[in-house]
């Protein structure tokens, strides 16, 4: 919990609300990506309430912690893991059976209704959870890094925060 | 086969992020060597149809892929001329940054567009559609400037408003057909006929396809929208994505899904004529060297529309070859004012004349394609406008045809204005020194020159007939899908 006590943030009311729920709400999602195939839910559902973990982790604690945490660059690099487990997914099918997105993997009757069952739907919202979780919190991030200031004459640029603030 | 049209660009615009932050050639290589395999396999579905069932799932469960004449034509113009364009960005898109999210995003685009005139499901369609038409809304602010973000904005609005149509025309058809499936719904608009709400959805994919392919009176985003991408993606915009998500959409409904009644014949002819009309008198005006090809795509998606519209089988053919030709020869052009603009940094023509002394392949390689896009014979758009006007004529609409051939006088004229202003008269003071073309930017013009020949000598020996345009033009006579 370093570097929590700084200045940058909201009030520590807050903070200390965020540190107790922030984990939950994390698995909570991962929960739901997991689960998809079984109950309400699944790759995109799970992926957004894991993003808004981070991104209540963001609005409580300022960018710089929000930052050490999941850092945008691992984040864009994960994003396009999670596109590529999803499309891995599909192209092992055309590789296993010739066929594009074809279930390659079985389910046994005693696995039914368990958490490793419904053949490649699991790996597809595995992937599609990752995608959505870091592509949503990426947005969010990129928003508040972006301002606009209006120049002298009339025009509207669009300034990373912090770097060109004078 | 059929699904790696998707899976290859989707794959590698993942890949290209990754890996390029160690290798700072890694953009290039990936993006032009996906190009070169789309090309292949482009080339290599020549002559054969199919239907894909993807996952093994049957066609009202799954989704499917078609395979047919009219998509083999429409794979060829996008992987071409996708290929003449990351060819031309390799040096090009050095005046930018951020070279691999330019890669990316340009094989999103090609992705969705591979998607769009492969697939034989409605709301995949509309997924593909979004997935091409949002990565060109990236790529047309991809310069960050002031004029590249409002013509980006525009895009977006007028696009979304497209896109919330088509998803709204796709709801009503599902409602009343219960599938989406496109031979599901045909066969079931051809036992059942049209009822209300469907003409209701009709009348929806009419406007939103009729937006995306910027027909006349929805053109209003793309003299925006074209000139200020970078000139690649302008090459990409005007040359196959109007046509992927717009004409070609548009066409595939009208003929192989609702059924083409005279009525629809008729409303083709208008928006055709209407946009070849609009288009080539607003062209005349412009000075700037994109802002006038941009004008002129509108005006030469009408000559498309209206030999679709005539309805009859060299209309069809007419019409389709067109569609080849002018992404062919509008992507040179484009690729043409992207040369000037890399070498002299000026997009004005009143700022600029003379090039043809200093750079003598762009100027004669642009003079190849303005007299294409004019109809000046030997080159291939003389034969394609030749076709759609006879087959005016032969359906006995005559004020069409001479409609027509006037336009193309108007057309040829705005294009001798860009070749007087840029191309020929003396040096203008400050542009005798220019940096020369890096061979890479040269490359994709020669070809594009080249194919602008060819295409009218596979046409006039009876080559290419057979094998593209006459089975597209099949595909669309061959009036509701079957399952």
């Amino acid at each position: 919990m370093n570097g929590r006590s700084s200045r940058e943030g909201m009030s520590v009311i807050v903070k200390t609300v965020t540190r107790w729920v922030e984990g939950f709400i994390l698995l909570y999602g991962i929960y739901i990506v997991l689960y998809g195939h079984l109950t309400p839910g699944g790759g995109f559902a799970g992926g957004v309430i894991i993003a808004c973990a981070f991104i209540l982790l963001t609005l409580a604690e300022g960018q710089r912690v929000a930052s050490k945490t999941l850092n945008p660059a691992v984040a864009a690099e994960l994003d396009s893991v999670g596109a590529l487990i999803f499309l891995g997914v599909a192209v092992a099918g055309l590789v296993v059976a010739q066929v594009f997105f074809k279930n390659i993997i079985a389910t046994p009757e005693a696995a039914q209704f368990h958490l490793f069952s419904a053949g490649v739907i699991l790996p597809c919202n595995i992937g599609i959870g990752i995608k959505v979780g870091v592509s949503l919190f990426l947005v969010f991030a990129m928003l508040s890094a972006l301002h606009v200031t209006v120049r002298q004459d009339g025009k509207r640029d669009l300034v990373r925060r912090g770097k060109d603030e004078s | 086969m059929i699904p790696l049209f998707v899976a290859i660009p989707l794959g590698m615009a993942f890949i290209i992020p990754m890996v390029s932050r160690k290798l700072t050639r890694a953009p290039d290589v990936l993006g032009n060597a996906t190009m070169v395999c789309l090309t292949a396999l482009a080339l290599a579905s020549i002559g054969r149809t199919g239907i894909y069932h993807m996952g093994g799932w049957e066609t009202p469960i799954g989704i499917d892929l078609r395979l047919d004449g009219l998509s083999v034509l429409l794979l060829i113009a996008v992987n071409v001329v996708g290929l003449a364009a990351t060819l031309f960005s390799v040096d090009y898109m050095r005046l930018y940054t951020s070279k691999f999210r330019y890669y990316s995003l340009f094989l999103f685009m090609v992705a969705g567009m591979n998607g769009v005139v492969l697939t034989g499901d409605m709301f995949n369609l509309f997924v593909f559609m979004e997935i091409a038409s949002i990565s060109s809304y990236a790529l047309v602010a991809f310069g960050c400037e002031h004029e590249e973000l409002e013509a980006a904005f525009k895009y977006t609005v007028l696009g979304s408003v497209a896109s919330t149509f088509v998803l709204l025309a796709i709801a009503f058809m599902y409602g009343m057909t219960g599938t989406l499936n496109m031979a599901h719904v045909a066969t079931k608009i051809a036992s059942e006929g049209m009822s209300t709400p469907l003409m209701f959805a009709l009348s929806l994919f009419l406007c939103g396809f009729g937006l995306k392919a910027a027909l006349v009176p929805f053109h209003a985003w793309l003299p925006d929208a074209h000139p200020a991408a970078p000139a690649p993606i302008s090459a990409m915009l005007s040359g196959v994505l109007i046509k992927a998500i717009g004409v070609y959409v548009l066409a595939r409904l009208l003929f192989n899904v609702f059924g083409i009644t005279d009525n629809l014949l008729q409303l083709l002819r208008w928006a055709g004529v209407l946009s070849m009309v609009v288009g080539g008198l607003l062209a005349i005006g412009q000075w700037d060297i994109k802002r006038l090809f941009a004008y002129s795509s509108i005006s030469q998606v009408g000559y498309i529309v209206l030999g679709l519209g005539l309805g009859t089988p060299l209309g069809l053919v007419g019409g389709l070859y067109h569609l080849v030709n002018h992404s062919i020869f509008k992507s040179l052009l484009f690729l043409n004012a992207g040369a000037v603009e890399y070498a002299t940094g000026e997009r004005d023509m009143r700022k600029l004349g003379g090039l043809n002394k200093v750079m003598p392949l762009t100027g004669g390689t642009s003079l190849v394609g303005s007299m294409a896009i004019a109809g000046i014979p030997p080159f291939n758009g003389f034969w394609s406008k030749l076709i759609i006007v006879l087959a005016c004529v032969q359906s006995g609409h005559y004020a069409l045809a001479v409609t027509a051939v006037v336009m193309s006088l108007v057309t040829l004229s705005f294009q001798l204005k860009v070749q007087r202003y840029v191309f020929f008269g003396s040096v203008r003071a400050g542009l005798d020194r220019l940096q020369q073309i890096p061979g890479l930017m040269a490359a994709p013009m020669l070809i594009l020159a080249v194919l602008c020949v060819g295409m009218a000598f596979l046409i006039i020996t009876g080559m290419d007939t057979p094998l593209l345009i006459a089975p597209a033009a099949d595909a669309l006579a061959g009036g509701f899908f079957t399952l």
